[in-house]
């Protein structure tokens, strides 16, 4: 038989890659469809509402006799500060500032237009300008001045970065847990006690935490504490593992129970109240950002997180092995895998996975109670699904689980902003996870008829 | 209507399908006729599987016509087909373990009375069925219980009672012991008297000849000939599937060096009781017996993958601790499994995947792959052993048996095992495959190392062994020497 081996890696490689990441489509799609639905006039505040005016303002109005009027609240003093700085560098020394309640302004302005009539602009940011327009044209002297605000400009609010941030931090928690996730559905199990050992990590920290020191518990009290909940849940998961490799439980029953262990050994050391002796400081992991893009340090946790899942399940032995056990277990024992440490493994990853994402929940809301995670294994194994993951193990990707987990947040996020219902979010929320598993069926098996050969 | 007798019951003609890349099935023709066995021959990639599916309704041909009882037909799934009178046995069998016989008999059409299944009427039927094959089957056992010759006999018993008047057979005897092939034989002989046509597919050609009446040839997609079987020899069959001549079927290696390089001393387990033997350097040992004598389950014992109660396994005169396939691969045994897809395979991985899953060590470090070593390793096999396939990260799945065989077998030379246990090497692969895979354990036995080679089909073990090991009931019951030993002394010894 003649040799022919012919390497056209290319149009195979190409279909796996739209079976690993068509999911990458839809979420782009949904993107743009709740960019669209959410596009609406923006009123930039603060600083950079101060910035917008300024560069709409012409040199020679730079120059004149400019009054900047503003609330007392936060964003409005940022706001006449930063253009009074502004317009200051610019050479102008009459710019003046004049804050308050309504009343107050009236009051204020009401004595400058005795004392200093002629006045020719007035800035005001774009939630003070009624006030101020009312006001002007109560008062004569000011029937002249022109009143600017900040231009306003048409953007999604789904696209504001504040936005953005918010649902990148939503889904946090979920996607770190689903990276887990994603390796215990690779070998074709599956861990129903993530979201009861969310519960039991927060606790487990918060109370920690709480004696050793409460308010005034020092950071490394709280580092400690944390990673007393992580190495627990570990604990737990190895357990699980143990339970499903050393007596060939089904996976799904032992980890059922150590669902309900977690739980309720939440519960006892609570006694069933949220824990809330916690420093402020414990807040930073879940609420800060870093400086220089404010990209909240939650997220950056995931990212990296997911770049060496990544890395681990693509480039090194151990990923092959997983992908191994999934796929034919007595195959890879054959070929001289060890099964069972592969598996233990993995639940205790899972499990150390979920404990992260119970400090991380316990940082984010500055508490710890029994109640945090309820369900959550649910929306965990949604993510892994919608992300081309398949139940019966042995194929899917880790960032498929990064692209399902946000594909989830996306659509909560924008059915929250175009006021969805909450009840219809779960219905719609349900048939996402339907839809997408039953796309996924579709395009794999037009993709094997196609690439089947004889 | 002209007489049934010359009447074909089946025409296929100018068939074609292509596959993105690959012309599958270029211009296959042939037909049946009525009380007739049609043998249906090719190395692997011939296009044979294809065709079938096409009659069968799992493909639809992109050209040619098909017709049934003399009426051009077009079959659009397999319930078309079903409709037609065509019954198709794959060789993985598609019945329920857990259900009865009968319950698998009916399944989908399960005779009622009262809403309730009626299993009395069931058996009974069942029975007569069973009684028109001349079987002895329980109707009441599972399925699970039965051995696999006798699902396969319950598979026929479900096609024949859907009325079939063609009945399609991939690749039947693969798994049947000489004694029950010729059981089936005997049933499909009965059916070609009542009128049924068969179609036959198979890689052993001498129960091909013993079988059919008539004999298609396919090669490279087409179908190159259809000639009676009684015109054809083995030597000629062979000639017209591979496309060229062959010198000999079994190229036997140089003789064994005289130094014992590997022995088994009492090993006992499982149903294994006392196996003791010795291999030499050089030295193929071929091991066979009947189905369920042991072969696998001694060489389970030997590559750890069963646990011993006791005895001793010694390489290059080191006593060797095996407790697991993971020490039996350090240590430099190696196991080719018998069934490839649910013990040698990972399906859903890449080729390259399953080259590399033993061997990983060689090519990582500190867990991290080194990508370009394992491509340029895997793909220097691809060519050595002539692997077909699109290319590295095509699945192990669509790989077709010989290409999947052949990967296995990649795996396990990249090992550097020095003993290498085959199980039976040559199922299910096609006349070309087999030839390689020979002068594969040829090669291996010049470069030194012990290869032992489980095998059923007696022609084979005959060919190419140095020296033959029998099996019965768990225990090496003789062995002899195949320059003088017949196929009746190894029967003698298996029985």
């Amino acid at each position: 038989m003649p040799a022919t081996v012919s390497h056209r890696a290319s149009s195979p490689s190409l279909s796996r890659f739209v079976a690993d990441y068509g999911m990458l489509g839809i979420l782009i799609l949904l993107c743009i469809l709740f960019s669209v639905l959410t596009l609406q006039d923006q009123h930039p505040a603060g600083a950079d509402a101060a910035g917008a005016l300024y560069a709409a303002l012409s040199p020679a109005e730079r120059t004149e006799d400019i009054l900047i009027v503003c609330g007392d609240n936060a964003q409005d003093q940022a706001f006449a500060d930063e253009l009074q700085t502004r317009l200051r560098q610019s050479g102008n020394a009459r710019v003046r500032i004049l804050a308050g309640d309504p009343p107050s302004v009236r009051a204020q302005l009401e004595a400058l237009a005795n004392s200093a009539p002629g006045l020719s602009l007035i800035a005001t940011t774009q939630g003070f300008a009624p006030v101020v327009q009312t006001i002007t044209s109560e008062i004569p002297a000011y029937s002249t001045a022109r009143v600017l605000t900040p231009p306003s400009y048409r953007w999604p609010t789904f696209l504001l970065a504040d936005n953005v941030r918010n649902v990148a931090n939503q889904i946090t928690v979920i996607a770190i847990i689903a990276i887990g996730m994603t390796m215990v559905i690779i070998t074709a199990g599956i861990d129903l006690s993530v979201g009861s050992l969310i519960a039991l990590s927060a606790v487990v920290t918060a109370w920690l935490i709480g004696n050793a020191g409460g308010d005034t518990a020092s950071g490394a009290i709280m580092l400690l504490s944390g990673l007393a909940g992580i190495l627990l849940c570990g604990a737990i998961g190895g357990f699980s593992g143990l339970m499903i490799t050393r007596f060939r439980i089904p996976p799904f029953i032992a980890t059922l129970a150590m669902m309900q262990v977690a739980a309720g050994v939440a519960y006892i050391i609570s006694q069933g109240k949220p824990i809330y002796q916690i420093p402020g400081g414990f807040v930073l992991l879940g609420r800060g950002a870093e400086p220089l893009l404010r990209v909240p340090y939650a997220v950056l946790l995931m990212l990296i997180l997911y770049a060496m899942a990544h890395v681990v399940m693509t480039r090194t032995t151990l990923g092959r092995y997983i992908y191994a056990v999934g796929g034919n277990p007595e195959a890879a024992r054959l070929a001289g895998i060890r099964v069972g440490g592969i598996l233990l493994l993995v639940y205790t990853l899972c499990g150390l996975l979920a404990g992260l994402g119970g400090v991380l929940m316990a940082s984010q809301l500055k508490s710890g109670a029994p109640t945090y995670g309820l369900t959550y294994e649910l929306y965990v194994i949604a993510a892994v699904v919608v992300g081309g993951t398949s139940l019966s193990g042995g194929e899917g990707r880790i960032i498929g689980t990064l692209i399902g987990a946000l594909t989830i947040a996306v659509i909560q996020n924008g059915m929250n902003l175009t006021n969805v219902e909450t009840y219809t979010q779960k219905v719609v929320l349900g048939l996402v996870i339907l839809g997408a598993v039953l796309l996924d069926r579709l395009k794999q098996q037009g993709i094997r008829l196609k690439m089947r050969r004889t | 209507m002209s007489n049934p007798a010359t009447q074909p019951l089946l025409t296929m003609t100018g068939i074609g399908k292509s596959f993105p890349g690959v012309q599958a099935v270029n211009n296959a023709s042939f037909d049946l006729r009525p009380g007739e066995i049609l043998a249906l021959v090719g190395a692997n990639g011939a296009g044979k599987s294809t065709l079938i599916k096409i009659l069968t309704g799992v493909h639809r041909a992109d050209t040619g016509a098909i017709t049934v009882g003399g009426n051009p037909v077009s079959i659009h799934s397999p319930s078309d087909a079903q409709r037609l009178g065509i019954a198709a046995i794959y060789q993985e069998l598609m019945l329920v373990p857990g259900l009865t016989v009968h319950a698998n008999l009916f399944l989908g059409r399960e005779r009622t009375k009262h809403a309730f299944v009626d299993s009395e009427s069931e058996r009974t039927l069942a029975m007569r069925q069973f009684q028109k094959l001349g079987v002895n089957i329980n109707p009441d056992a599972l399925i699970k219980d039965l051995t696999v010759a006798e699902q396969q006999l319950v598979e026929i018993a479900r096609a024949l009672m859907t009325e079939a008047r063609i009945l399609v057979m991939d690749e039947p005897t693969a798994a049947l012991t000489p004694r029950e092939v010729e059981i089936l034989f005997g049933i499909l002989r009965e059916l070609a008297n009542q009128q049924v046509g068969v179609i036959f597919i198979g890689h052993r050609l001498d129960e091909i000849l013993a079988i059919a009446d008539r004999v298609t040839i396919m090669r490279d997609g087409a179908t190159i000939t259809t000639c009676r079987a009684s015109e054809l020899s083995r030597q000629s069959l062979i000639e017209q599937m591979v496309g060229r001549s062959l010198t000999e079927e079994f190229p036997k290696a140089p003789p064994p060096e005289e130094a014992i390089r590997f022995e088994v001393r009492h090993l006992s387990g499982g149903m294994i009781r006392d196996a003791s033997f010795t291999v030499r350097r050089g030295e193929v040992l071929g091991l066979t017996g009947l189905m369920g004598a042991g072969r696998t389950e001694l060489a389970r014992l030997i590559f750890g993958a069963d646990r011993k109660d006791q005895g001793e396994i010694i390489l290059d005169g080191d006593e060797l601790r095996v407790d697991s396939p993971q020490s039996a691969i350090k240590k430099g045994i190696c196991l080719l499994t018998e069934d490839r897809k649910s013990q040698g395979l990972v399906l859903k991985a890449t080729a390259k995947e399953n080259f590399a899953l033993p061997n990983l060590h060689f090519w990582s470090k500190l867990s991290w792959i080194d990508g370009k070593k394992e491509s340029s390793r895997f793909l220097k096999h691809v060519d050595l052993l002539h692997i077909r396939l699109s290319g590295p990260d095509q699945r192990a799945e669509d790989l077709s048996g010989g290409n999947q065989q052949k990967l296995l077998v990649a795996r396990w030379l990249e090992s550097q095992s020095q003993v290498v246990i085959f199980d039976e090497p040559t199922r299910g692969i096609d006349v070309g495959a087999k030839y390689e895979m020979y002068l594969l354990i040829r090669e291996l036995a010049v470069q030194g190392k012990v290869v032992i080679m489980i095998s059923s089909e007696l022609p084979e073990v005959l060919g190419i062994s140095h020296r033959i090991l029998v099996m019965r009931d768990g225990q090496i019951s003789g062995e002899l020497d195949p320059s003088v030993a017949t196929q009746q002394d190894i029967m003698a010894l298996a029985g």
